[in-house]
């Protein structure tokens, strides 16, 4: 059926906040899905009360509406609205939910509105544990033997029948809140008691734990004439036991044979058929017995799914794109593939490479938190890296995770003790992975690792390579001894320079000199969903050490963004959000745009944003090669966060122009003993503080600055390990632990100024006028991370003085570093008294907020700051703001039983949404203040 | 370590050189370069008659991730002439995998190149089309491996399927069976009889030259043309064959090459591809059904459109390719016969077309009731 002409206004219901088990895979999905709809002509409306997206930008839809995910805010739209039909399958579960709640309600009837995309029926299917169960039995899926329980005594008698091991699943729950396995009888009753409390409908399946049976999943897309395809299949490395979002995953499959696969996909897509009647995207799991192949269903999606977002970056087929249309009534066979643009969207990619995604844990923020992963995602992000084999994708991951690793392994953060490393490997937290590449190294047999962790034999012998490598590696004592050869296959097996020179116990940059010398340098491959079959036209990259280099440099002026990584507390979507911006103003000032991230999560990295996307590590090695291709005009480092910023440096060294403020300038913010230093020289006030490289220059510094004290690393995100201490032990026992974790770092005294308010100004500077962007007032008092406190914008309570004192203290301070583009300052008011606490020479996570609650498009703006192509005077900026918008952070903290809830300096929220309020009257903000009290009386 | 091994040398006839390291055997070998897109199946692939006289680039970086399983062969031995890949992958982990794949191709004498750059050589093909090529482990000398080259026919006229065909014909399956379908084997894949067997058919399979009155002497139900290599052009033993089943009027069905030579039977004329269609990804439309089913490919030549429309009186066209337009299914119109250029047995590939065989026991079915 060609498009169905009675639609012509769309509803697209987004996901919210992020949190974890739902990050900004949404944003991608639901920006895709919109651009899908208007390029058919249909008007798109967008509900998502998160700021950071950029599903939610003037850009992607015709009307947005920042609101709470609610059924009063759907019943709004449609009064305002003429909208013909709502599709809720690109938000997730919160999306779906909503749209089933307001069905339930009879909105869409009320409304005349038809729901795309999905049935009702379909999800309710898929959610409800016991009534999948008896579809797969009635359609003869296997499915693991499993009884419903709705009380507590159920339960009891249901694990009587089953036995242990044994999981329980809540219904209706996210990325496996409340459940767990239950390895023995006596962790049963609180193990159920979490479960039952955790699904909304107090329902829990009660399940056999079929514990190291491999894994897979399928992304299907079905048409409304029932033509289905298999987009992706992933295979899990980290079999059964451990959440989907929480493994290590690998595209294509590495260990299924084809009759494996082949009945794999004949049960796939029996199951959605058995689901319903509709056309739109779908992922199904499975497990299956490796010594019989026997396969068990573990469960379908009706929707498009983070893993459907990894699917697209993986193989370059646009899930969420196809899927709209389907939705609107087209069938596969009349939509053409969008990266060949002459082969039908009715196949089925093939990859001539391997993905590898590795997921990004944040276990450090969560104080008391159990880090033993399980049927309950924690993970708060992911990246994807691309190459020719398993290990160089691998070791790309590793490279991509921005934890200070090299590679995986060979970089001096081993471990040596071979009972600490069995220990790690039976029970399973965020450095399995390391663990294992340590026991092979240590001589622990394959076998014995395979024992203890049930990862595919495959998978193991192929780690296995890695060590044999290493061993052939040390023998030599400088980087000319490696024979070209030999060289080469190193490189081929994903290893980094740095790397190399830690084996040898050399220079990075004597190894990197002398391989470019051989001519062993990176050539690019392109992803075209295709395997080279047909002619492709898409600009996306990523490099491997082959022989043939595919990325041929046009002759236009180029710009590279610099993107942010994987999502992590104190940096997420936000800069995603300015990635996007910046790419499109890059364009406008008439250069190529070249993005370079390895976030499979982000609209950023989407196969039609940027002129050419190199899918690679945010890596110096990795980069500089770009670099050497591309030879841009220069490189944005002010929009990926801490993470872009942070290569500035070596940017700077290699010569390379970085667009905007120049080097030493971000330095100097960046930098706290010289931001000090300015400080005092054009006379800002600023907390004293001091700078210690041992506990007992600690304690010296504590006699001159009064307690209560602000004490953290240099150099970190998010206000990591950042501690308020009261006397001289608080110091000492905190100092001690910062430099026992994290050796290389000095530690950073404060003072704390005790019941002060915190703001902070977003602004951009153009070397000569300096605009403010926003001023926004704390909530919560001086003490709480930034990123964790509520924001009004504007400021409530501060005077007028104060607000004077704060934009002449930006402008100074702008001018002072130089600004050219965006700066963060954030501020302490103490009695009338402004001082400044920090300045961040970059794009920060407010700039998306203070955006969106101005209707400004200020990233476009900055960018084209930045590149000196306008100034600020070109632009007429008017902000447009009724009232006040709050910045609310939303946290996470259900996947985390027992952890420290209270928020400090230390910053623990995943997501912010954002409340738009008339005036001070409001009860949601009368009741945020008065929480401000209440902190204050603490 | 990969580093360890000898060099092995990769020739293209149009003198395109690639330097790699060998896989299986130690060796020379020769043959048609063409790719298979696929992303598991190798083993099906490596044993699939079709492919006899062809040297395969497989595009999927590693290959021999799940070992060998003898029983997942589709004939008795390897029928490609050599291997290229990127990763011959010896590590293997299949529980019940029988062998290495590195064990399998010393077994089978079988020489291949990898560690090559297998994503340009399929873009060399997908531009410059087919072509013979020669794999060495032994020899590095470029001259002598381009005169061994040009001693290598042409794939277009070739005729190789009495070269795979049973030499002797043979029975298959259960005498008291439902239906008797006589088979002609021009490199029958095990999968399709097993197909068969599987719908309640006892089969004979017959050498590919066995003449029409042999065939009926058996006096089958109906008649099944297989798949197979080589050009059809010069096989009008067995157009000459089909040419009297039709005749007969009972039903019939043709894959692949059986497809192709059904076609030259009502006077369609078959051509050499550019560089062919190979892969379990290949989009195909029932325009009957208006219907959409993923195919298992294997085919270097085509069935020309032109004459298919020349002969709408006799033939319709039931399928088309969704990439390229091609012909993939047809259907005579006096007789109960029908023929697509893809493989529904699959294996290796997607089983969506399977009810294709289900379709000629209806026709079975109908025939007998008339």
């Amino acid at each position: 059926m060609p498009i169905d002409t009675s639609i012509k206004s769309v509803l697209i219901i987004g996901s919210g906040p992020i949190v974890i088990g739902q990050a900004c895979e949404f944003d991608y999905s639901g920006s895709q899905a919109a651009r899908s709809l208007r390029e058919e002509g249909i008007e798109v409306s967008l509900i998502n009360s998160n700021p950071a997206t950029i599903m939610t930008d003037q850009v992607t839809a015709d009307h947005i509406y920042l609101k709470p995910l609610t059924v009063e805010s759907l019943e709004e739209i449609l009064q305002e609205r003429q909208v013909d039909a709502v599709l809720p399958t690109m938000g997730g579960q919160t999306a779906l939910n909503l749209a089933i709640e307001a069905d339930k309600q009879g909105l869409w009837d009320k409304y005349n509105v038809r729901m795309i995309g999905v049935d009702v029926d379909a999800i309710d299917l898929a959610e409800n544990r016991e009534l999948f169960r008896k579809l797969m039995v009635e359609i003869g899926m296997g499915v693991a033997p499993s009884f419903i329980a709705n009380s507590f005594l159920e339960g009891k008698s249901a694990a009587q029948k089953i036995g242990f091991p044994l999981v329980i699943r809540p219904s209706y729950t996210l990325g496996g809140t409340g459940g767990s396995f239950v390895m023995k009888a006596k962790d049963f009753d609180e193990a159920l008691r979490r479960g039952l409390d955790a699904s909304p409908s107090h329902e829990v399946l009660v399940e056999k734990a079929v514990l190291g049976w491999k894994e897979f999943e399928l992304e299907l897309l079905r048409d409304a004439n029932d033509n289905v395809v298999i987009i992706c299949t992933v295979e899990n490395m980290d079999p059964m036991g451990i959440h989907t979002g929480d493994s290590i995953t690998v595209a294509p499959a590495m260990t299924l044979s084809d009759t494996g696969y082949q009945q794999m996909r004949d049960d796939a897509i029996k199951m959605m058929r058995s689901l319903g009647n509709f056309a739109g995207g779908c992922n199904v799991q499975f497990a299956q017995n490796p010594d019989t192949e026997e396969l068990i269903a573990i469960e379908i999606n009706p929707r498009v799914s983070r893993s459907s977002a990894l699917a697209s970056k993986a193989t370059g087929y646009p899930i969420a794109k196809i899927a709209a249309k389907l939705a609107i009534g087209y069938n596969l066979d009349e939509l053409k593939n969008q990266i060949t643009k002459t082969t039908s969207a009715y196949f089925e990619p093939t990859l001539d490479y391997v993905i590898v995604k590795m997921p990004r844990w944040n276990f450090e923020k969560f104080y008391g938190s159990d880090h033993t992963l399980g049927l309950q995602m924690k993970s708060v992000g992911e990246v994807m890296s691309i190459g020719r084999n398993f290990l160089e994708a691998i070791q790309k991951a590793c490279q991509s995770q921005e934890n200070n690793r090299m590679g995986l392994g060979a970089d001096k953060k081993e471990w040596i003790r071979t009972s600490d490393i069995l220990e790690r490997l039976e029970k399973v937290s965020d450095d399995r992975i390391y663990r294992v590449k340590d026991a092979l190294r240590l001589g622990v047999p394959i076998n014995t690792v395979h024992k203890l962790t049930n990862i595919d034999l495959w998978f193991l012998k192929q780690i296995k390579l890695l060590v044999k490598t290493e061993e052939r590696l040390l023998k030599f004592n400088v980087a000319e001894d490696i024979p070209y050869e030999f060289m080469l296959e190193v490189k081929r097996m994903g290893y980094s320079d740095g790397q190399i020179a830690w084996l040898l116990r050399i220079k990075e940059e004597e190894v990197a000199a002398y391989r470019k010398r051989l001519g062993i340098i990176r050539t690019y491959k392109m992803v075209d969903t295709c395997a080279a079959e047909f002619e492709a036209k898409t600009p996306y990259f990523y490099s491997t050490f082959d022989t043939e280099n595919e990325s041929i440099p046009s002759d236009n002026k180029k710009i590279i963004i610099l993107g942010s990584g994987p999502n992590r507390i104190g940096q997420g979507i936000e800069f995603d959000y300015c990635c996007v911006h910046g790419v499109l103003a890059v364009k406008e000032a008439g250069y190529d745009a070249i993005m370079v991230n390895c976030n499979p999560e982000t609209v950023s990295t989407d196969f039609d944003i940027a002129d050419k996307l190199y899918f690679e590590p945010v890596y110096w090695e990795h980069l500089e090669e770009i670099i050497d291709l591309e030879k841009p005009e220069g490189v944005i480092v002010q929009l990926g966060g801490q993470t872009a910023l942070k290569l500035s440096k070596k940017l700077k060294e290699k010569g390379i122009k970085i667009i905007g403020t120049e080097y030493e300038d971000m330095d100097l913010a960046e930098d706290r003993e010289s931001f000090s230093d300015l400080l005092k020289e054009i006379g800002i006030p600023y907390p004293q503080y001091g700078a210690a490289s041992d506990v007992d220059a600690a304690l010296e510094i504590s006699k001159s600055i009064p307690y209560p004290l602000l004490v953290r690393p240099s150099y970190v995100l998010g206000g990591q390990r950042m501690r308020i201490v009261i006397n001289d032990d608080e110091l000492e026992r905190t100092a001690l632990s910062i430099f026992k974790h994290m050796p290389d770092n000095n530690v950073l005294i404060d003072q704390f100024l005790e019941r002060a308010k915190e703001a902070e100004i977003d602004a951009i500077c153009d070397g000569d006028d300096v605009h403010i962007m926003g001023i926004m007032e704390h909530i919560e008092p001086a003490g709480i991370h930034s990123g964790d406190s509520s924001a009004m914008l504007p400021t409530y309570s501060l005077s007028e003085a104060v607000l004077e004192k704060m934009k002449e203290y930006t402008a100074q301070l702008a001018k002072a570093l130089k600004i050219k583009g965006l700066i963060n300052i954030q501020f302490a008011i103490k009695d009338e008294k402004v001082f400044v606490i920090e300045a961040n020479p970059r794009g920060s996570r407010t700039t998306p907020f203070i955006a969106k609650a101005y209707k400004v498009p200020y990233l476009k703006i900055a960018t084209l700051v930045m590149l000196g192509y306008k100034k600020l005077k070109d632009f007429e900026i008017v902000k447009n703001l009724d009232g006040f918008a709050i910045k609310v952070p939303i946290f996470s903290f259900e996947k985390f039983p027992n952890v420290d809830m209270n928020l400090g300096p230390e910053m623990k929220s995943t997501g912010e949404e954002i409340r738009f309020i008339k005036d001070l009257t409001d009860p949601y903000f009368r009741n945020l203040d008065s929480k401000r009290s209440m902190y204050l009386t603490r | 370590m990969i580093e360890d091994l000898p060099k092995a040398t990769l020739l293209l006839e149009d003198g395109t050189l690639f330097i790699g390291k060998p896989a299986g055997k130690i060796g020379t070998t020769v043959g048609e370069i063409c790719f298979n897109t696929g992303m598991t199946g190798y083993q099906e692939i490596f044993t699939d008659p079709s492919y006899y006289g062809q040297v395969l680039v497989a595009t999927n970086v590693h290959v021999g991730n799940y070992g060998i399983k003898d029983a997942e062969n589709e004939s008795d031995s390897i029928k490609i002439a050599g291997l290229i890949c990127r990763h011959f992958t010896n590590d293997y982990s299949r529980a019940q995998a029988d062998r290495s794949i590195q064990e399998y191709f010393e077994n089978e004498q079988l020489v291949g190149i990898q560690e090559v750059d297998t994503r340009a050589i399929v873009k060399h093909i997908r531009s410059k089309g087919a072509m013979n090529c020669i794999i060495s482990s032994e020899i590095s000398d470029v001259n002598t491996l381009k005169k061994k080259l040009a001693q290598v026919p042409s794939m277009d006229g070739l005729e190789l399927a009495s070269k795979v065909s049973t030499k002797e014909p043979y029975f298959l399956g259960n005498p008291a069976s439902k239906w008797k379908i006589a088979v002609l084997d021009f490199g029958t894949k095990q999968n399709i009889l097993n197909c068969f067997l599987e719908r309640d058919c006892f089969l004979r399979v017959f050498p590919a030259k066995t003449t029409y009155s042999e065939l009926k002497k058996w006096d089958p139900d109906g008649y099944f043309l297989s798949n197979g290599p080589g050009d059809p052009a010069p096989m009008n033993y067995a157009v000459d064959t089909i040419k009297q089943i039709l005749k007969d009027a009972k039903p019939l069905f043709g894959i692949c090459l059986g497809h192709q030579l059904l076609a030259r039977a009502i006077g369609i004329s078959t051509f050499k591809m550019h560089h062919g269609h190979r892969g379990i990804n290949h989009p195909v439309k029932n325009i009957v059904m208006d219907h959409c089913e993923i195919t298992s490919q294997n085919h270097g030549f085509g069935i020309n459109p032109e004459d298919v429309i020349k002969y709408a009186d006799q033939v319709k066209i039931t399928h088309r390719n969704l990439n390229d337009e091609s012909i993939e299914g047809i259907q005579l119109n006096a007789v109960p016969a029908f023929s697509v250029q893809y493989h529904p047995e699959a294996s290796p590939g997607p089983h969506d077309s399977r009810y294709l065989f289900d379709q000629f026991i209806e026709l079975l079915k109908n025939h007998s009731s008339n």
